[in-house]
This record gives C-alpha cells, structure tokens and sequence, in this order.
C-alpha cells in the first residue's frame, strides 16, 4: 500500500473515470498499473541512492574477505608447479608405493620447479604439513638443477633420504590437489595421516581447538564482568535526573571517545610490575616489595584492558532501554508488598532484558575478534584466536591456514550478527 | 535518585553501598584515562610516580618527552629559530605521522560522509528494497574483526585487479597497498558504518512531509536538499564524519597491513613505541590525543543537542 501522503497516490485519490468499473486516474491510465509505476520509481530512486556505497563496499570489503577465504581451500602452490607428480598421484590411487614413474615425476618437476624459481613456493607448501622440509626442497632443487641420472629413485635417495619418508609422499599427495580441506583439518587440530584417514595432531601441536575455546571463554567472561560493572551505571544513570546524568555520562562517553592505543597504553603503565598498581599495593603493605603482582603479559591483562575498553558498550544500550522503564511499575510492586529486592527481580530486570541482550551480544561479538589489546597486554597465555591469525599472516606465511582460521572466525562472529539483527535489529544500534 | 521515605534501615545501607560501587566503576573508567596525565610530564624514565612527584617538586615535572616527540627524527635537533621549525615540520618522525593520520583521516572521511549520508537517505525511504539486508552488509565493516578486514584487504590491495581475472580481463593494474590511496579507501570502509548510523538515526525524527512543502512550493529536488533537508539532518551528518574520522585516526591494524613506510601513522608510530622501546614520550602523545577526544567528545555532545532542538525531541 502507498503512502498516503505519497504525491502520486494524490494523484490517484482524484481519479475521475468509472467507465469500465476500473479506477482510472486524471490522464485516464488504470489507477493499478499507475500506482504500481510510482511505487516502483520510488523503489528505483531510494535504491540508486544507497547503490554507490552498496558497490563501494562490495569492492572493497566483501570481495577482500570473499578472495581471503578462498585460499582457505584453494592453494596451488604444489599443483601448479609440480604438474607430473600431481598427475601421477590423480592416476594411482592412495597407497600406491611410490614407482620409477612417480620418481621420474619427481625428478622432472624438481627440475624444472627449479629452473623457474618456484621450488621455494613448493617446499613452502609442503612445509605447512611436515615442518622442515622447505629446505629439502630447495637444497634438492639446486643439486637437479646440475643434472640427474635415472634411476631416479636412487639418486634422489642419494641427494637425501628424506625423499624416502612415507609422510612426505603422503603430505605431497594431499598438496596435489589445489582444492583441500585440509587446513580446516589443521584449524581443528586434525590432519590427514598416511592412510589418509583423519586423525588429531600430536598433542604438543593441539594448538588451535585451545585457542577457540580460550577466545570463547574470555569473551564469555569479559562480558559478564562487563555486566556486572555496566548494569549499576546504566541504572543510576537512568534514573538520575537529566542534568546530574548527563555530567556523569561524559565519563562512561570519554573512554569510549578515547584512542584504543591509549587506553592500551595506560593499562600497560598502571598494570606493571614496576606500575602505579603495584607501587600502590606496596606502599599499602598489601605486598611486600618482592612480591609485585604479575597483572599484565597475561591472561589477566588482557581480561582487565578489554573489559575497560568494552564496559561503554554494555552501559550504552542498557542505559537507553532503562530510560524507557516507567518507575511507577517498581512502586506498584512495592506497595502490593513485594521487598525490594523482589521487586527489582520480578519487576524491574525483566524489563531490562533487551538492552542486556543488546550490550552482552555487541560486547561478546567485539570481544571475540579483538587484536591490538592481547597482542600489547596478553603476553602467551592472554593471545586470542586474532593473533593466531595475524601470527600466520606475517611470520609464518601460512597464508591459506590464516584464511582457513579467519573463516572459522567469521562464520562464529556472522551467525552471533545474524541472532543480533533478530532479536535488536542493527537499526538499533545507537553511539553515544 | 532518593531513598523513598518507606524504604527500611538496610535498604538505605544498600542504597549509599550501591552509591558507592557506582562511584568506583565510574573510578575504573575514567583513572586509566586520568593518570597517563601527570606521568607524561614525568622527569625521570619511569611509568610511575618518583617521590619527587608526588611531593609535588617542580624538579620532578618536565616537558622533556614533548620535546622529544618533536626532535625525535630530526637532522639537526639543536639548531634554533626558523630552522629548527622547518626541520621538525620536514623530518621529526611524530610530525609526520601527525601529518598523514590528518590527510588520510580527512580524506577517508570525505569519502565515507558523502557515499554514507546518501546511502542513509535512501535508506530511511519507507519503498527501499531489500532494506534489512543491504543495511547489515553495510554495517558489516563495524562487525566483522578488524584482523579478518585487513587480512583480505592486504591481498586485495597488494593488486586490486585479480578478480578481474573471472572475466577474461587484464589481472595487473598496480598495487593500492602502500599508497595513500589505499589506505583512505580502507578506512572509508571502515568509517562508513558510523555514518550510516548516525545518519540514519537522524533521519528517524525527520518529517517528510517538509519536503513535499518545499517542492509544493516550486523547489526542485536540487534545491529542497540542500535548502531542506541538509540543514535539518547536518548536525547528524557532522557527528557521523567525526566518528568516521576518529575511527581512521585511531586505526592501526589496516594501516599495519596494506600501508607502507611513507604512510606510518600516529597510532603506527605508537604501536612501534609500545611494542619494541616503550617510553615515556607515548605518554606524551597519549596525552595529547586525550585532549583531542575531549574536544571531539564536547562537539559531538553539542550537536547532539543542537540536533534535538532543530528537530524538536525533547531531552528526556
């Protein structure tokens, strides 16, 4: 149905004709198909107006993302530059041992892998799956390069044994194929033994599961603390009248306001050994000079700055769901008898619920990817599933074991957005 | 808020305890924010207070680490008059990252106002297709971990054409990363969801109904924005470019991956301090960015007020 105040409706509401028992408007056209024409530009003219951004962020943040993830499954770093060995493993089926052919692959495309400078790109990928054989590789390539002699098994084995180990074949028959699920496999601590059924990773390398289950549970805890602090500031400041609110508001809005690196920062200055915290304590005699606390390059860094720098995100939208709570329910249930504390429980809380949701799922969705806090406070133990991945884009060069976790990561923080727009709607999400 | 009159012994107890807590999380909020304050004017290296300090010796305090934000890079720090100045516009490091968080902050934000205002009145249009959806993917920037964004950013940028590829045309057309022009379009993506939210959110109380007076009155489409619609929705538009702004001002994973050395920002510049020799002059900067959230936190609480006024909401 069209606005009623919309102009071309106007122009509707005078239609004239009743000839043919069809409503016609002043120029004589079916009021229907008149109606539907100005709906239909007006759909047009809003939609052209949010088109540019609409094409801006597709360009240049879901492509980005889109392109990210695909080298979670998608890596030919193997295929593309061993092709013979690739098609000899695609023709022999898992188990086969290792022929001359196979060999004589091996040979060819070490060969030339090397000529064209791409033997690194193929040890690198190989290396993902069994740590250290990127030189072998490399070292390998360069002694080809010179010339090779068949039989080639035995004067690869000659070069190094290591081309004999049964874990190599099978890793680089996993890298044959440029479409692997193998670094999920890896993002679950599991892999793909010799056999090719999928078993978890020695205990010492279960690094990853750990990691999700340590961001889901900080995150958890951060906003809970976060409620706990938030929810009795949101109240008083709900219920303060304006004027005293509003003062006591620009100290819940300046941290917010306040650059992440800085508040980063004073939590290093305050937390540390030799901080204000720890001097405080001391001077108190609450802890004796040697017995400094250990508040910050640990988990308890990261739990103490992320809190601070998230609590304005709880109080925000618990606040403006409390201003909305009539007082006069919580004196009704006073004077029907309830205590106080009944009345706040039966009464009061209930109607704060949705602004609770609001503030713990925005806190809990911000807090499950957040970075430059542990990274700068978190020491080992404070590290979250971010830095893992960072870690994998810049020191280690696993580009695809980076995607594969961030898809993970992303597929958790869209389905809590999913469940955010459900239950609050993005259109209530206010700053400030 | 008072303790009503019938309200028992331990509920007033409860009622100044409850007064109390609220007074030491607002405590927790603001000391962090406080206390880098005093201690960037500290004399001696130190993140605490020396007992000079705190019996208040003049010899205690300095100004040492805001000179040594300006002379840090310099040529020749120890020269005096115009040169020294010129030197320090030219050379000293922090200026220079003051100089490009400013160019890219502005720019991004340009960006990021103009397509998200227009985004927002499209939006707010009661006949906008597909409204929900496209709204989430535009606030998606916000959402999505800022380690994921950069991660896909720095292989999009490093060479911007590779998706060009699925239709048969040219991959290679330069790199985005390490240029200007790189990191202002990341942080307009990274802006644009503030703007669409505070736009939006101002257009909420907008009444249509002025824009059928102007064009009743003979104005076209042109004029009823700019004369119209603009004023009325501007302060809404002021504070989504001021978030816009703070969030590239404040922004440094993006710029850690797809800027390059010409491009090192202030928060950059901080997270190199924090991460190999942290000293007291990251105080200093912390310091003066706090006075400009201030500043910034004061025009937005002015606007907003403005806002409510012009359009006639009553504060509650």
């Amino acid at each position: 149905m069209a606005n009623a105040l919309d102009p071309h409706a106007a122009i509707a509401t005078t239609a004239t004709g009743l000839t043919d028992g069809a409503l016609r408007t002043a120029d004589g056209k079916p009021l229907a198909r008149a109606l539907a024409r100005s709906q239909s530009l007006a759909r047009r003219r809003a939609f052209l107006l949010v088109l540019p951004l609409l094409a801006f962020i597709l360009i240049t943040f879901v492509v980005p993302i889109g392109q990210m993830l695909q080298r979670s499954f998608y890596n030919d770093g193997f295929s593309a530059n061993m092709p013979a060995l690739s098609q000899w493993f695609a023709e022999n089926p898992r188990g086969t041992e290792p022929d001359e052919a196979a060999w004589s692959a091996l040979a060819t495309d070490l060969q030339a892998s090397a000529e064209a400078r791409t033997i690194g790109v193929v040890g690198t990928r190989i290396n993902y799956d069994v740590p250290g054989t990127r030189s072998l590789f490399t070292s390998t390539g360069r002694q080809v390069r010179r010339g090779i002699e068949p039989p080639y098994q035995a004067a690869l084995l000659e070069i190094d044994e290591e081309w004999g180990d049964p874990a190599l074949w099978s890793a680089m028959r996993e890298a044959s194929s440029p479409v692997t699920g193998n670094f999920y496999l890896a993002a679950v601590d599991r892999k793909r033994d010799e056999t090719g059924s999928i078993t978890q990773v020695e205990e010492r390398q279960q690094v990853y599961v750990m990691l999700f289950m340590r961001t889901f549970w900080l995150s958890l805890l951060i906003t809970g603390i976060t409620f706990v602090l938030g929810f009795p500031i949101a109240h008083l400041l709900a219920t303060l009248p304006m004027r005293k609110s509003n003062l006591l508001m620009i100290l819940v809005l300046l941290p917010f306001w306040t650059s992440l690196l800085v508040r980063t920062t004073s939590w290093m200055v305050l937390l540390q050994q030799q901080g204000v915290i720890n001097d405080i304590l001391v001077w108190l005699g609450v802890i004796g000079p040697d017995g400094r606390l250990q508040m910050i390059y640990n988990q308890a860094g990261t739990i103490i700055a992320m809190t601070h720098i998230l609590l304005p995100f709880m109080i925000l939208p618990l606040y403006s769901v409390m201003r909305t709570i009539n007082p006069s329910y919580v004196r009704a249930a006073r004077s029907l008898g309830a205590t106080s504390w009944t009345a706040f429980r039966r009464v009061y809380f209930p109607q704060t619920l949705p602004g609770l949701g609001a503030g713990a799922l925005l806190v809990f969705i911000l807090a499950v990817g957040y970075y430059i806090t542990p990274a700068l406070v978190g020491g080992s133990s404070g590290q979250l599933i971010s830095n893992m991945i960072a870690m994998h884009m810049t020191d280690t060069l696993n580009w695809s074991m980076a995607a594969a976790l961030a898809a993970l990561l992303l597929g958790a923080v869209l389905l809590l957005y999913w469940v955010y727009d459900r239950m609050v709607g993005i259109d209530n999400l206010k700053l400030g | 808020m008072a303790v009503p009159t019938y309200a028992t012994p331990l509920e007033r107890i409860w009622h100044y305890a409850y007064l109390v807590i609220c007074g030491l999380i607002f405590f927790f909020l603001i000391a962090p924010i406080v206390v880098i304050i005093p201690l960037s004017f500290n004399a001696e290296p130190y993140f605490t207070f020396t007992d000079r300090m705190l019996s208040f010796d003049p010899e205690g305090y300095s100004t040492r680490w805001y000179e040594s934000l300006l002379t840090f890079g310099m040529q020749n720090p120890d020269a005096t008059g115009w040169g020294f100045w010129v030197d320090a516009w030219n050379n000293a490091n922090w200026v220079k990252a003051a100089k490009n968080s400013i160019i890219i902050g502005v720019f991004s934000t340009l960006v990021a106002t103009v397509l998200g205002t227009l985004a927002a009145l499209g939006l707010s249009r009661p006949e906008m297709p597909f409204r929900r959806a496209i709204m989430a993917i535009l606030i998606s920037p916000m959402i999505v971990p800022l380690i994921i964004t950069a991660t896909g950013m720095f292989f999009f940028y490093s060479n911007p054409c590779e998706m060009l590829g699925i239709f048969g045309l040219p991959t290679d057309c330069g790199r985005l990363a390490g240029t200007y022009v790189g990191v202002i379009l990341a942080h307009a993506t990274l802006g644009i969801p503030f703007v669409i939210i505070t736009v939006t959110a101002t257009l909420v109380g907008f009444d249509q109904s002025l824009n059928r007076a102007a064009a009743s009155l003979g104005a076209n489409p042109r004029t009823t924005f700019f004369r119209v619609t603009m004023p009325l929705i501007l302060p809404g538009v002021i504070s989504g470019a001021l978030f816009a702004f703070v969030t590239s001002f404040d922004e440094v994973v993006a710029v850690l991956f797809i800027a390059g050395p010409e491009q090192q920002t202030i928060p950059r510049q901080m997270w190199n301090g924090i991460r190999e020799q942290i000293s007291p002059a990251i105080l200093a900067v912390a310091t003066l960015l706090v006075i400009f959230s201030i500043a910034l936190l004061t025009t937005v609480e002015l606007l907003r007020r403005r806002s409510e006024r012009i359009r006639g909401v009553t504060p509650r």
